[in-house]
């Protein structure tokens, strides 16, 4: 009896939204992939991100939108914990997925289940086909002629396979910049995350290669719960279901992206959205 | 999932490279504390004031090669700097086009020159028309030697110095030769200071170039045509030889040289760090 | 109202002088930078002349000959072709893996000061003159080698042809060891510089995939600055083909070929040093000027290539 009602208290809380600020209930469908609970980040002695607690959920597509320097970056790079490469760093407070601390987990394991897609194109030096199998070959999840068969499937997911099936051999170099960070982003969803961090994919691509990458998000966040990072707050508008509003460090509003971006509640939202700063 | 192999392979690896690093480290320490333990030992005020004896008998030391060494220097540098800095001028401050680089090839050429094939030079234009082997030709050597340094040096630092300066000198007036004399150069000058003394800290223990220019000489050598005596060649001679007091010569005036051509380059290295801090 | 206004014959003559301080300075470098061309042809045609007497003696055949025989007049440059490239190979293969090793270590591993500090110490090895390698090759090395290393090597490996044969200390091998610690900074001191060079972001793709840091490293770091890497090895070759006094104080100087790298040999630098002085005949000394012929135009191709390969890697890593 008392496990049920422990377990029921746990799902209570679980399912808190502690900073809608527009007083609508959270769908009773929505369940929290990743959340961070006043997560508080460092560089040295600057203190980069405050209490930040959030949650992502799941195959749900959420946007950290926020002017220069407002730490939204630096927020994303914690969640997979590769702001541990940087010296000098630490992170304070929590952070789940799945319940399960991060902190706490395997690092490359999190790494594998929580995938990242970097500003610039990043493929390595190798061919098209080999970028794709790295993140395969390093986890071992596939051996020999499988491997093949993943290939495939990711850049489909990816909707690079038409333009690259034949040329699979090729250096990644060989492509153009949208096409690279379609690669990166098939590269990523190779190992199967379960979570996608995009880090302002788009920034370095044209409107064209823009709108494609814009149009892979909606089909994949049936099998990932993917959190983009954007300086540009239409995009925010078209993909996004949740939006959070950073500023200097601190979320200051998080909700439905329509929410934000008629009826923010908090002022600095209104006047980034509206355009008085950033 | 990261598996047990992986995180051991991992462990392993990452630790190899450390290894291989204190090794070398480790072989440094090794080379230099064996060198000035031995030749600190046998050091005396006769190695800097005496001759070298005559074989068989004890004593004496290497005054002679000391101030020998001194000359070739003094001339390596005579050759070496003038051509290598106003040729490093050139190709930083006019030097477009096919004749500069082809100029720049050739210096990298003559960089990768063995020393031992400078010797045969110097020996073709100096000794053979002279007819015996004499100071200058091993000044000519190591000069020729410093030549390809101490130009890319220059020009590396030259070109270091901001557009923005050159244009503020010649915007006040200042013609092209003056800008590079009183504030192109002034502002390297660290620079390629630091860069010729590490070119002649390199030289001053160079001995192949000097085994059939300069030769070597038991006594004193006057003048800058007779052969003389060098501390590397004394090093290699000695060594080389079967005698025991010999060997603890060579000890003693590996540790000299050694201990100045390091000194030399702690010096330039620091001028250079602060060179490249003060930029 | 001061000076009277500058009339435009002194104006002229002011122009005047600038132009020529401005012609001075170019010419005055301009000949300075030609006559370092003119310097590296007339080394080159010295070699050739000088090479003469033995090139039209021997012709091709200097280069296939392995006798080499001062008292019959025979001169050939197998030996030494043979004892240069023997002796900076196996140097390379001494050299490489640790010194890559090293250079992985100063870029991935240490922390910048820790690196900076070691990366300078290891940079002294380079700095220390050739004779003084040479000397504790003799009276350190090669004690070393014969009471210690050699045996073993003979216990366990022995039955190998290049560990055949007795060992009296100066040798191909001695030799070998000598050149790969000098060799190894040029090979640490290039190889960190282009590891460093290679960008963040490479780094993160791979980790933000699950790859351990090893993995990284060896799978996506070093394969991206190849080609540099190729080019601190060539650079190190070139280095060891050339170097003179070490090798010549170890190596044994004798100019025969032998299958075992514990027997004395001799390299192309080292017999010149050696027997210049000691050459009789003109056509003798012409002999060793070829020899020094051939040497150069061995170390031009592989510098050739060696800058070839720096110099594609990356602006930023040419040196």
């Amino acid at each position: 009896m008392s496990t049920t009602s422990e377990s029921e208290t746990i799902v209570g809380s679980i399912n808190q939204e502690p900073l809608t600020s527009s007083g609508s209930a959270p769908k009773q469908a929505e369940t929290i992939k990743l959340s961070t609970d006043r997560l508080s980040f460092h560089y040295g002695s600057y203190k980069a991100l405050h209490e930040v607690s959030l949650n992502f959920y799941a195959n749900k597509i959420t946007a950290l939108i926020g002017p220069s320097g407002c730490g939204k970056s630096t927020f994303l790079r914690t969640l997979n914990r590769i702001s541990e490469t940087i010296r000098h760093t630490r992170i304070d407070g929590r952070i789940t997925l799945d319940g399960e601390d991060v902190l706490g987990l395997d690092v490359t394991n999190l790494r594998r289940r929580v995938g990242m897609v970097f500003q610039r194109p990043n493929p390595f030096p190798k061919s098209i086909f080999d970028n794709i199998a790295y993140g395969v070959r390093v986890n071992g999840l596939a051996r020999g002629s499988s491997i093949r068969e993943v290939v495939e499937k990711s850049l489909r997911r990816a909707a690079l396979w038409e333009e690259v099936k034949d040329k699979l051999q090729e250096s990644a170099h060989a492509l153009s910049g949208g096409q690279q960070q379609r690669l990166c982003i098939a590269r990523a969803l190779a190992v199967d995350p379960e979570v996608l961090l995009l880090d302002e994919p788009c920034s370095a691509l044209d409107p064209i290669a823009t709108a494609k990458i814009e149009d892979l998000l909606f089909t994949l966040k049936d099998d990932c719960t993917i959190v983009i990072v954007t300086h540009n707050m239409q995009q925010a508008a078209r993909v996004a279901d949740k939006t959070g509003f950073f500023l200097m460090g601190k979320l200051i509003e998080f909700d439905q992206t329509e929410v934000i971006f008629k009826n923010p509640s908090a002022k600095e939202t209104e006047d980034y959205i509206t355009g008085r700063f950033g | 999932m990261l598996s047990p192999r992986r995180k051991i392979v991992n462990a392993l690896m990452l630790s190899l490279t450390g290894v291989c690093t204190v090794f070398i480290v480790g072989v440094l320490f090794i080379i230099l504390g064996y060198l000035f333990w031995n030749g600190a030992r046998y050091l005396s005020i006769d190695f800097f004031t005496k001759l070298p004896v005559p074989i068989g008998e004890s004593g004496g030391g290497m005054a002679n090669a000391i101030v020998g060494s001194g000359k070739l220097l003094l001339l390596a540098t005579l050759i070496g700097v003038p051509f290598g800095f106003l040729g490093g001028v050139y190709l930083a401050e006019f030097g477009t086009g096919p004749f500069p680089s082809m100029v720049r090839y050739m210096t990298d050429l003559l960089n990768g020159v063995p020393s031992i094939v400078i010797g045969i030079f110097a020996y073709s234009v100096l000794v053979r028309p002279m007819h015996h082997f004499s100071t200058l030709a091993g000044g000519l050597a190591l000069g020729v030697m410093m030549v390809p340094i101490a130009l890319r040096t220059t020009e590396e630092f030259l070109r270091g110095v901001p557009q923005s300066l050159r244009e503020g000198a010649m915007a006040l007036g200042a013609s092209k030769a003056r800008t590079i004399a009183t504030v192109v150069i002034p502002a390297a000058f660290k620079g390629i200071l630091s860069g010729m003394l590490l070119d002649l800290a390199r030289v001053a223990g160079e001995t192949a170039p000097l085994l059939f220019t300069s030769l070597g000489n038991n006594f004193w050598s006057s003048g800058w045509d007779k052969p003389t005596a060098a501390l590397p060649v004394m090093i290699y001679q000695y060594a080389t030889s079967p005698y025991d007091d010999w060997h603890r010569q060579a000890w003693a005036a590996g540790f000299v040289l050694l201990a100045l051509v390091l000194a030399v380059n702690v010096v330039a290295r620091l001028v250079l760090a602060r060179a490249s801090h003060a930029a | 109202m001061s000076s009277a206004p500058i009339t435009l014959s002194r104006s002229r003559s002011i122009a005047a002088r600038f132009r020529a301080g401005d012609e001075f300075a170019y010419t005055l470098t301009l000949v300075c930078a030609a006559s370092i061309f003119l310097v590296t042809c007339l080394l080159v045609y010295q070699l050739w002349i000088g090479a003469n007497l033995s090139r039209h003696q021997f012709g091709w055949d200097f280069i296939f000959t392995s006798t080499w025989d001062p008292a019959r007049e025979i001169y050939g440059a197998v030996p030494f072709m043979f004892g240069t490239v023997v002796t900076a190979t196996v140097a390379l293969f001494i050299s490489v893996p640790i010194g890559l090793g090293a250079a992985i270590f100063l870029s991935e591993m240490a922390l910048p000061s820790i690196s900076d500090t070691l990366t300078f110490l290891i940079e002294l090895l380079a700095a220390v003159p050739s004779v003084i390698y040479g000397l504790l090759g003799i009276f350190l090395l090669v004690p070393v080698l014969e009471k210690t290393v050699v045996p073993l090597l003979k216990s366990t490996l022995g039955f190998l042809p290049i560990f055949s044969g007795a060992f009296y200390g100066v040798s191909l091998f001695s030799a070998s060891i000598v050149l790969s610690i000098m060799i190894v900074p040029f090979i640490i001191s290039v190889s960190r510089e282009v590891l460093l060079a290679v960008p963040v972001d490479q780094r993160e793709a791979a980790l933000s995939l699950g790859a351990t840091k090893w993995e990284t490293t060896s799978q996506v770091v070093v394969p991206y600055a190849k080609r540099g890497i190729y080019g601190s090895i060539f650079l190190a070759l070139a280095r060891a083909l050339g170097e003179t006094m070490a090798v010549t104080m170890v190596v044994g100087n004798v100019p025969k070929v032998q299958a075992s790298l514990l027997a004395p040999g001799d390299s192309i630098a080292s017999v010149i040093a050696n027997q210049f002085t000691e050459a009789t005949s003109d056509l003798y000394v012409s002999a060793l000027i070829e020899l020094g012929l051939v040497l150069f135009a061995i170390t031009i191709i592989i510098n050739g290539l060696a800058r070839l390969l720096i110099l594609t890697t990356g602006a930023k890593v040419a040196k």
